[in-house]
């Protein structure tokens, strides 16, 4: 109880923190609310300015047609390859509607939770985590907005601190994450350490090639627009066999690969062999680790 | 004091449904003036006014409607989902006993092997073949000017029959009884929708902080007012509620179409022997259909200005009847023959494969003798919905396309369209998508826009080439008619395609 005290209280600073507001503190904003005999409600038309602004950060961030589309694309494809990977590893019966009642999964870089939110649909006990902060804001607006997936935990924090929290899950995701971090195998082991004996972890990045550099960097940041300049960097990217070698020595065996294809004339993505651009992992971390 | 606060807060919290006090705490506590006093006033509104939260919102219970919760209630993905029919006809509450004994309804339903198929998955079809229906397996169509015509039959593309007429009453209480067979939840509001807000965006939501519901129960939902002063939310709401759509009004979404200035006479009519054909005349004032019904009965389906509809409505059974034998004989031109033009010698190198039908002769239609129900006259439009889907909104059926009764087609798209929507909306839950996300359910309309719109246009087509009589029009039209009797490939193309099956009616 006082942790979940602790952390509203942490949402509402994070909430004047992201808006620079002068007028207002955490602390006295809180009180207002709590005593309002001392303190009439005066700032609370602001507070609504500033929800409602922030609300429009999410529903940019959650638009199909918006600067994210590109993830909101390819999501369907990534889940259908995670819904049925897991399905098999975890033994659930792929003809239900809620596959993943059960399981506890953590989305490590979930952003505005893309994915998060499609797990606790199919019935997972979701742990979202961001290192920025803003991104947890637009996913715990977006989220709480649904019964389905108001369950969600979103926390603005790294893998490396959940790991030094001793948090464990049965899967792990990492999806377009890993390009992102300084250090891979750190990162890895990060990821093996929030893994149960037995669990499963996903990672999903984009391949070291030409064809990647020529169409996740010049066709996708330079020609589509479809990312800002700079999103990625083609010298940090990992090969798939780079990714099953650092993943092996964190101790999560990679069990099964797929390539994710752009079709330009439908716009859709699909699942298939051809791992030189994108590319999903599944690995199990064996009991005895 | 802020210890005491908590607790009453995590009290209220487990009350209801779980969810992340984040964004609906911070507006309701900036938006009161004590964390107490909102506490309460929530705890209330829990117990008494949160109106009732469904998956999906069909307005609209009729065939192509009900023929969607159907469909759903038959998948694993999609049966567990909450579905509220929003309909004020109250056929749809109390369950409508139909008798075979009854006089035949005029209002039937010509349905194609494909709709038959999507039934039969569905368990929905054996309550059709329980009552009157009639199969058919040949087809003949012909004009007025004697110079072509068509027969079809179903042995050209191996099948055993072309469709299958059945009144729709029949059609809408097997769909019903399929549902009742299943555990499928269903909740139907005897009421008519009289407001809509679809709540497309999180900082609508967050606005619209005078609503008394929680923020997690009117999110990512359209609220739907009823005409009985109640309103539920849902997901999704689907319009299914037929050419006059309110719910396509409502959602602002525009048509494109035009009137035909043509109505439809449309009757039950009895024989002396059974008719097991399903026959098709172009007049110069429009098409008449007669369609097999089973036993003695037959439909006609008979287009005309609405003047001439007026006033053969009013006329005595027997003049209208000799006005139907004479429309469908020798009324308006003579029968067709095979060897005018010499076209069947001009296809004859074009023929890779003969089809059983081409040698069959032109045959009269059965002569009519009674009338069996009261005609009832239609006026005929096509109208074409601009847009099928947005956020939390589709149209199906007559929503979102209105077409020339001219084959009966009508409910097999509203069919085709209800059965396409069904396995997106499974698809989606696989994959544990918002069923209202628009990226989903534009799917649906991508699927289903080019197959209403190419059959919309052939109907149309057919429609305005009958609608001049002019000589040299007639002699193209004619030898178009035998170039369809004649040339095989063709000829089954036709087919397949007026039966369901998803092909352009082009060569192969």
């Amino acid at each position: 109880m006082a942790s979940n005290h602790v952390r509203n209280l942490n949402r509402i600073i994070t909430i004047h923190r992201i808006f620079h507001n002068p007028l207002l503190n955490a602390r006295s904003f809180f009180s207002d609310a709590s005593l309002p005999q001392t303190h009439p409600s005066h700032p609370s038309s602001l507070k609504d300015n500033e929800l409602a602004k922030f609300a429009s950060i999410a529903d940019t961030w959650w638009d199909s047609e918006g600067p994210f589309k590109p993830l909101h694309v390819m999501n369907p494809t990534r889940l259908t390859f995670i819904r049925s990977a897991l399905c098999r590893h975890f033994k659930k019966d792929p003809y239900s509607a809620k596959p993943f009642e059960g399981l506890k999964i953590v989305d490590v870089g979930c952003g505005g939770g893309i994915l998060s939110e499609p797990l606790a649909r199919l019935g997972a006990t979701v742990t979202g985590v961001d290192a920025v902060e803003k991104n947890i804001k637009i996913a715990q607006l977006h989220a709480g907005l649904d019964p389905a997936t108001s369950t969600i935990e979103f926390c603005c924090t790294t893998a490396e601190k959940l790991v030094e929290e001793g948090r464990k899950f049965d899967a792990v995701m990492a999806l377009e994450v890993i390009e992102h971090v300084a250090d891979p195998a750190e990162f890895c082991k990060s990821l093996a350490a929030l893994t149960d004996p037995d669990g499963a972890t996903v990672i999903s990045t984009i391949n070291r090639s030409m064809r990647a550099y020529a169409t996740a960097i010049v066709a996708a940041e330079y020609v589509l627009r479809w990312l800002p300049k700079g999103t990625h960097e083609w010298s940090s990217f990992l090969t798939p066999e780079e990714l099953v070698l650092i993943l092996q020595r964190a101790g999560i065996n990679v069990e099964e690969m797929a390539g994710f294809v752009y079709n330009p004339v439908t716009g859709r993505w699909s699942l298939s062999d051809d791992i030189s651009v994108n590319f999903i992992a599944f690995g199990t971390k064996s009991k005895n680790t | 004091m802020n210890r005491v606060v908590k607790k009453t807060l995590s009290n209220v919290f487990a009350l209801k449904i779980p969810r992340k006090p984040f964004c609906t705490e911070a507006v309701k506590v900036a938006g009161s003036t004590s964390v107490e006093a909102f506490n309460e006033l929530e705890k209330n509104q829990t117990f008494s006014k949160v109106s009732p939260q469904y998956d999906i919102a069909i307005v609209g219970g009729g065939m192509v409607g009900i023929a969607l919760a159907c469909f759903l209630a038959s998948m694993p993905m999609t049966k567990l989902l909450r579905v509220a029919i929003i309909d004020s006809n109250p056929a749809l509450g109390s369950s409508l006993h139909i008798k075979k004994e009854d006089p035949p309804d005029p209002r039937v339903s010509t349905v194609t092997p494909a709709s038959i198929s999507f039934l039969q998955d569905a368990g929905a079809w054996k309550y059709v073949e329980k009552n009157r229906h009639a199969y058919f397996s040949k087809m003949q169509v012909w004009d007025y000017t004697g110079l072509g015509y068509a027969r079809y039959n179903a042995r050209d593309v191996d099948k055993d029959f072309l469709g299958c007429v059945a009144e729709n009453k029949v059609l809408h209480n097997a769909l019903l009884s399929s549902i009742k067979d299943s555990d499928f939840k269903t909740t139907i509001y005897p009421s008519r929708l009289t407001a809509m807000s679809l709540n497309t965006s999180s900082k609508s939501m967050v606005e619209n902080t005078t609503s008394e519901e929680p923020l997690s129960a009117r999110g990512h939902s359209a609220e739907l007012q009823l005409s009985d002063g109640s309103s539920i939310y849902a997901k999704l709401v689907v319009g299914a509620d037929g050419g006059k759509s309110h719910v396509r009004d409502l959602a602002g979404i525009k048509t494109t179409g035009w009137n035909y200035s043509q109505n439809a006479i449309i009757c039950t009519v009895e024989h002396t022997s059974e008719n097991g054909c399903a026959w098709q005349r172009f007049l110069p004032t429009g098409p008449i259909a007669l369609l097999p019904m089973g036993d003695k009965f037959s439909n006609i389906v008979w287009t005309m200005s609405p003047t001439e509809s007026n006033n053969r409505k009013s006329l005595t059974e027997e003049e209208f009847l000799k006005g139907v034998n004479s429309a469908l004989n020798y009324g308006h031109g003579p029968h067709p023959t095979s060897s005018l033009l010499g076209t069947r010698d001009m296809f004859s190198w074009f023929k890779l494969d003969e089809t059983i039908s081409t040698n069959e002769f032109f045959e009269i239609p059965p002569k009519v003798t009674r009338l069996a129900s009261e005609r009832m006259v239609f006026p005929l439009s096509l109208r074409h919905a601009n847009s099928y889907a947005s956020k939390r909104l589709v149209l199906i059926g007559d929503a979102a396309h209105t077409v020339h009764p001219l084959a009966g087609q009508g409910v097999n798209l509203g069919f085709g369209d209800a059965f396409s929507l069904s396995r997106i909306i499974a698809e989606g839950i696989a994959l544990g998508s918002d069923i209202g996300e628009v990226n989903l359910l534009k799917k649906y309309e991508a699927e289903r826009k080019s197959a209403n719109i190419m059959m919309m246009a052939i109907l149309d087509g057919f429609q305005k080439a009958y609608s001049i009589d002019f000589g040299p029009l007639n002699i193209l039209r004619g030898a178009a008619f035998h170039g369809a009797n004649y040339i095989s490939p063709l000829k089954k193309s036709i087919i397949s395609y007026a039966s369901g099956e998803h092909k352009l009616p082009i060569f192969f």
